[in-house]
């Protein structure tokens, strides 16, 4: 369930951007971005150039335009940044809406109750929740069960169970209880939880660089001081040549020349990342993890839950020889009347539909006593009047009968065997002492599961599928779903062994886990997905938490630490590739009064030096903004061969950047020509 | 163009990699231990030199340990060659009685010839003593070419192993490199060239009596020698001024061809040596293949700016305008084209024509091959090794526009890889600048020792500096860089172009090793298809176009355009 894309172009999330923007100009938050800085300390000189024009009577228009061209390209870097913060907050504020306001009954120690404000919870406080109750924190259910509903955050309408003690353990803050009572131990402090610590991440200044992001600032840096050292030699070079350049026009050339493009977006990227993810309801600890779900080339899935629905239904009853149909399907529906795990269900299910039965007109008899599945019977069913009916596996069955007094005929133990062997469970079903028949349980796959693994499989990721059924059943579903491999009778450890040796290996291995059992592997894993649902272990081991608890969304996840990624890698190569037509309109500008040669290099023909140098400058500028929606949005990702990704990558930004500046600084200089600004 | 040039053009580059492929699958080998034809002959030699050294053979080094040696190394080596050019006078092998050298040129020709970068800011034959030529130049030339390759070597390694700490024993390279390759290839080049004519002798100066009954001086010595490592180990450094422009180093056309391929050989070789020892043939082919695309696509170039010949001379009736100014007439144009291309690509520096006489397009080339950093083939070792640090950056940006972190062969690029192969690209680039930006700006710079004024004497700075912060050691000529600011200035370009690539690659290759490969999926981008050799050229020609057009547009380019009017220089 996806949360709503927000809109980001309205005016209640663009005038907050502009002041920011303004704001965001004071050097000290600068000077986080390095590019930007530099480009504000040369902006600054030029405006004090102008001021000096101004004061000693120069003129001083030309300049004026360059350096208030200049401060727009900072504004416009910072309204980038700004615009992707306030989308993430306003994508975490639609999450957290109910928070703040509820209030929570803290218990105390030596019993009693207390009632104080959400905002005022810490961790290891226990609460009391019931009916109606909205949950003011992160925690854990410590004792109870309740019906929850989980819409807030996840927008699915069906509420969960929470209990204590299983894999279903975790709440979040934002919820609310429908029924039942339970207790929370509350896991974070206020400002700690989940959610705050992903709005961290998408402000700037608490936001810490990935670790791609840092290297390609080295990059950014050094074509930064490479330039600079190009433009102040030039200034000597020049001078040699007997050429004097106006100061303003040596600070437009390294404006013009430095990373810009991308120097100003590569904040609004990565926050803009973390916006998606919020959007899909996922909850990142670390930019980290995003980067590296983009390189994840090894999953690891439960079977059940992620491959197949939690549990298994019931395709076909096979009577044995000397039972009818009939007989079967009753004794099967009886028994499974009051019971309410998923395969009983589907059992009443199935025998309706083969009776061609509908509604709820079937009742257990009178005076009928159930008999509920047990961990020490292994069995479940019902006893009415003469009748005692069980279902149970093959051993539970054959002790049942045994006690009295007859076995399994070979008939039965040939359709058990059967059923294994394609991959199903086998159910018996007997009443008394006679062997009704088999009911076949088969594990159903999710729907459009086998669709996602192949996409899988198309990005490069091999999903190997982990199970505790014997080999034959996990041949059967691995085959059926398509994935790549499978490991049957697996023990807990199992998953953890499984991913420290594709990680010795090279590999990067993605987790998706829920149980206490999975935090080991959670926390071994390079991207460790946890359900919200999950335990509090699993939650803290990964460093993703999906809040939706819907396992094939990894493909999501790594769809978006991709397009991080690329689009990084795009906004690069069409910065770097942007400088050959800029060089092109100022030098041959700065040169051509003394050396009217150099014409031939002023390929554009533009108007004259003057409006050359701005009109580099106004490209230089406005290209920022013509780029945040791409910023923001993400360059497009379509699994298909790495070559032609790489390919049409190169020939949209580095091609594309090449050629698209010889026509923009064209039709800038056209117009600020006629408008006669120069 | 006559049939000969046809021939030199097409045949050398084939021949040249004809014979670099089993060389290069030969160096794989030598390195990796394993046995050769060679091994017999070599290895009792190699254990006798480890047991005198006290090293021990199978000791692994860290990169630090491996780098640390190293200077060390050259140090000592810088050290002793200043020394001896200070004491020649009292030393033996000295027939011309020459005496001390001038201090700060005997410091820039001691960092000069151990950085591999033999820039000569002196007249060899007046200058230095046979002593100082075969102690000092002759062995430098072996030592700092062993250097190269084993650094390159060691960063190879980086590449191959996997969680490893150590990257080789840095004696054992060096060892290797002096007694399996290069002393076997300087013995066969010299005897070569001494079945052409060349001289190799100990004897003093031969005075000649001219037809027209004047007495001429002429320079002999132990030519050949020094002329064979001069190109096999990629020096450059002359034993005559004139280098091999000079008959007596290059006599006839088999010799001008020996030279250009003997200086192409090992460069050519290393990429194959990479795929070998990386057991990817096909990575090294690749790397190969960006290198010729480079050096062709220059040559064509270079060679159609010479063959267009100067309007100016068109005008009073040379034929074809052809510019032979600076050119050996025996070379003619296309060997001197031939052999400026091959010897500005691969950091060698050796010349058979003036450069600086060259049409002033052609400058441009010729720039562009030194400024990148030197890796179309390269110096031995260090070219390779710089290909590889684009190649870093090539991969880099192709990972991201993927959508992976980056990765070269398996091993991720993080921070640490990314900020050194910058190093490696960007720093002798920035200096070269720098230094040019100071040269043309202050009266040391020009006025003690700029022959020409204008665009074309900015050409000749730039040139010196690229030159040297390229560890190329050629001339442009027309600049007199025997002062004492062009002899400190060019010195330090030499030493950081040095070391500011065989450190940070040495770091790399620690780097490298210590992780882990990730193995290849149908997510990994191939970098053995013509897509990745396209984007390596691409990146390398960027960087080049950009950090280099205001220079490029105020020397060569506008010269030229000035010559188009009628104005020269």
């Amino acid at each position: 369930m996806k949360a709503t894309k927000i809109n980001i172009w309205q005016a209640r999330f663009i005038i907050p951007a502009l002041k920011d923007s303004l704001k965001k100009l004071n050097p000290m938050l600068m000077a986080r971005n390095p590019v930007m800085f530099v480009v504000e300390l040369v902006t600054f000189i030029t405006t004090l150039i102008v001021f000096s024009d101004i004061i000693t009577g120069n003129s001083f228009l030309f300049n004026l335009q360059i350096s208030l061209w200049l401060w727009f390209t900072i504004i416009f870097a910072n309204f980038s940044e700004a615009l992707a913060e306030g989308q993430g907050r306003a994508q975490a504020d639609s999450l957290k809406k109910n928070r703040s306001e509820s209030m929570a009954r803290r218990l105390l120690y030596g019993g009693g109750s207390e009632v104080i404000s959400a905002l005022k919870l810490k961790k290891e406080d226990i609460i009391l929740l019931e009916d109606g109750d909205t949950i003011p924190g992160d925690g854990e259910v410590t004792e109870g069960t309740a019906l929850i509903d989980e819409s807030a955050i996840t927008g699915e309408s069906a509420p969960v169970i929470r209990e204590s003690g299983g894999d279903r353990s975790g709440v979040t803050g934002g919820t609310m209880v429908l029924s039942g009572k339970i207790k929370v131990r509350i896991t974070a402090n206020p400002g700690e939880s989940f959610l705050d610590q992903m709005i961290n991440m998408v402000e700037s200044a608490k936001r810490q660089k990935t670790p791609n992001e840092k290297a390609l600032n080295i990059l950014l840096i050094a074509l930064t001081i490479v330039f600079v050292v190009v433009v102040v030699t030039f200034k000597y070079f020049a001078d040699y040549a007997s050429v004097r350049v106006a100061l303003s026009v040596l600070i437009a050339l390294l404006v013009c020349l430095m990373p810009t493009t991308i120097g100003g977006l590569l904040p609004a990227i990565g926050i803009a990342g973390m916006d998606r993810l919020l959007r899909y309801n996922f909850i990142a600890m670390s930019g980290r993890a995003v980067e590296a779900s983009g390189d994840v080339d090894v999953v690891l899935m439960d079977k059940t839950g992620t491959i197949t629905l939690g549990n298994r239904m019931a395709t076909e009853f096979i009577p044995a020889d000397n039972a009818s149909d009939k007989e079967l399907i009753n004794a099967a529906l009886l028994s499974s009347l009051a019971d309410d795990t998923p395969e009983g269900r589907s059992i009443v299910v199935l025998a309706k539909e083969k009776m061609g039965i509908h509604g709820s007109d079937i009742r257990a008899p009178e005076g009928a006593s159930f008999c509920p599945f047990s961990a020490e019977a292994r069995m479940s069913g019902i006893d009415c009047g003469d009748r005692t009916i069980r279902k149970g596996s093959l051993e539970a069955i054959r002790e049942f009968v045994a006690a009295r007094g007859s076995q399994i005929s070979d008939s039965v133990q040939n359709i058990v065997n059967d059923i294994s062997r394609e991959g199903s469970t086998p159910l018996l079903v007997a009443q008394n002492e006679k062997v009704l028949g088999a009911i076949r349980l088969k594990d159903i796959l999710k729907e459009g599961i086998s669709g996602r693994i192949g996409k899988l499989r198309q990005m490069g990721i091999k999903s190997v599928m982990i199970t505790g059924d014997n080999p034959l059943t996990a041949a059967t579903i691995a085959a059926e779903a398509g994935v790549d491999d499978f490991v049957a009778e697996a023990k807990p450890s199992t998953k953890l062994d499984l991913i420290r040796s594709y990680q010795s290996k090279g590999h990067l291995v993605a987790m998706i886990g829920d149980g206490t059992n999975d935090a080991p592997a959670l926390a071994q894993a390079d991207v460790a997905v946890a359900m919200n649902a999950g335990t509090q272990a699993a939650r803290e081991a990964a460093n993703i938490v999906d809040l939706d608890s819907n396992p094939t969304k990894l493909l999501d996840i790594v769809e978006i630490g991709k397009q991080i990624l690329i689009t990084r890698g795009a906004l690069t190569t069409f910065s770097v590739a942007n400088d050959v037509a800029k060089y092109f309109a100022i030098v041959p500008a700065i040169f051509i009064a003394q050396y009217p040669q150099l014409k031939v290099l002023d390929i554009m023909h533009l108007a004259s030096p003057g409006s050359a140098v701005l009109s580099a400058v106004i490209f230089n500028a406005i290209i920022i903004p013509l780029l945040i929606p791409l910023a923001l949005r993400g360059v497009r990702y379509k699994p298909s061969g790495v070559s032609a990704l790489l390919r049409r990558n190169l020939l949209i930004y580095g091609l594309g950047g090449l050629v698209l500046p010889f026509i923009g600084i064209k039709l800038i200089d056209t117009i600020i020509s006629m408008l006669r600004m120069v | 163009m006559t049939i000969n040039d046809w021939l030199c053009i097409i045949l050398l580059p084939l021949i040249t990699a004809a014979l670099a492929f089993p060389l290069g699958e030969f160096m794989a080998n030598v390195f990796s231990g394993a046995k050769t034809f060679l091994t017999p002959l070599v290895a009792p030699v190699e254990r006798i030199l480890y047991r005198l050294l006290g090293v021990d053979e199978k000791e692994e080094m860290s990169w630090q340990t491996y780098a640390f040696s190293l200077v060390i190394f050259n140090i000592i080596g810088i050290a002793a060659l200043f020394i001896l050019q200070l004491a020649q006078g009292k030393l033996p092998f000295n027939p011309q009685k020459l005496g001390a050298v001038r201090w700060d040129t005997a410091l820039n020709t001691a960092i000069s010839f151990v950085t591999n970068t033999n820039w000569q800011s002196y007249s060899g034959e007046q200058t230095m003593s046979y002593l100082t030529q075969m102690l000092g130049m002759t062995v430098q030339n072996f030592l700092s070419a062993a250097v190269g390759i084993a650094a390159v070597v060691a960063v190879i390694r980086g590449f191959v192993r996997k969680t490893s700490r150590t990257i080789g024993n840095i004696w054992v390279d060096l060892t290797r490199s002096i007694f399996y390759v290069l002393l076997p290839l300087a013995i066969i080049w010299s005897l070569l060239l001494v079945s052409q004519g060349v001289v190799q002798t100990l004897s003093g100066s031969i005075t000649a009596h001219t037809p027209e009954g004047s007495q001429q001086i002429i320079s002999v010595g132990p030519v050949a020698s020094q002329e064979a490592i001069k190109e096999i180990g990629t020096n450059g450094g002359g034993f005559f001024n004139a280098n091999s422009a000079h008959p007596l180093e290059n006599p006839t056309p088999v010799t001008d061809f020996l030279e250009i391929l003997g200086l192409l050989l090992i460069p050519m070789a290393l990429p194959f040596t990479f795929g070998a020892m990386l057991k990817n043939r096909r990575q090294g082919a690749a790397i190969f293949a960006a290198m010729m695309i480079l050096y062709l696509a220059g040559l064509g170039f270079f060679a159609s700016v010479e063959m267009h010949g100067n309007p100016l001379l068109q005008k009073i009736g040379v034929v074809n305008g052809l510019n032979m100014e600076g050119k050996e007439v025996r070379s003619g144009i296309m060997n001197s084209v031939l052999f400026a291309q091959s010897t500005t690509t691969t950091s060698c520096g050796a010349v058979n024509s003036m450069h600086d006489s060259m049409i002033p397009l052609s400058g441009v080339i010729l720039l562009f091959n030194m400024t990148i950093g030197e890796v179309i083939f390269g110096g031995v070792g260090v070219g390779l090794i710089g290909m590889l640090s684009y190649a870093m950056l090539t991969m880099f940006l192709a990972g991201l526009m993927i959508g992976r972190t980056p990765e070269l062969l398996g091993k991720k690029l993080e921070l640490f890889e990314m900020v050194m192969s910058i190093i490696i690209i960007l720093s002798p680039a920035i200096l070269l600048l720098a230094l040019s930006g100071i040269a043309v700006s202050i009266q040391a710079g020009i006025n003690a020792s700029l022959n020409n004024s204008g665009p074309h004497g900015l050409s000749e700075i730039f040139y010196a500096f690229a030159s040297t912060a390229g560890n190329n050691g050629s001339a442009f000529a027309g600049l007199n860089a025997s002062t004492i600011f062009y002899n400190l200035t060019t010195s330090l370009a030499m030493l950081i172009g040095r070391f500011s690539t065989i450190i940070p690659a040495l770091a790399i290759a620690g780097s490298l090793a210590s992780k882990k490969t990730v193995p290849a999926s149908i997510a990994t981008f191939p970098t053995t298809g013509l897509l990745f050799v396209i984007m390596l050229v691409g990146v390398i020609i960027v960087v080049g176009a950009l950090t280099f057009f205001p220079v490029f547009t105020l020397g060569p380019i506008l010269e030229h355009l000035l010559l188009l009017t009628g104005k020269t220089f």
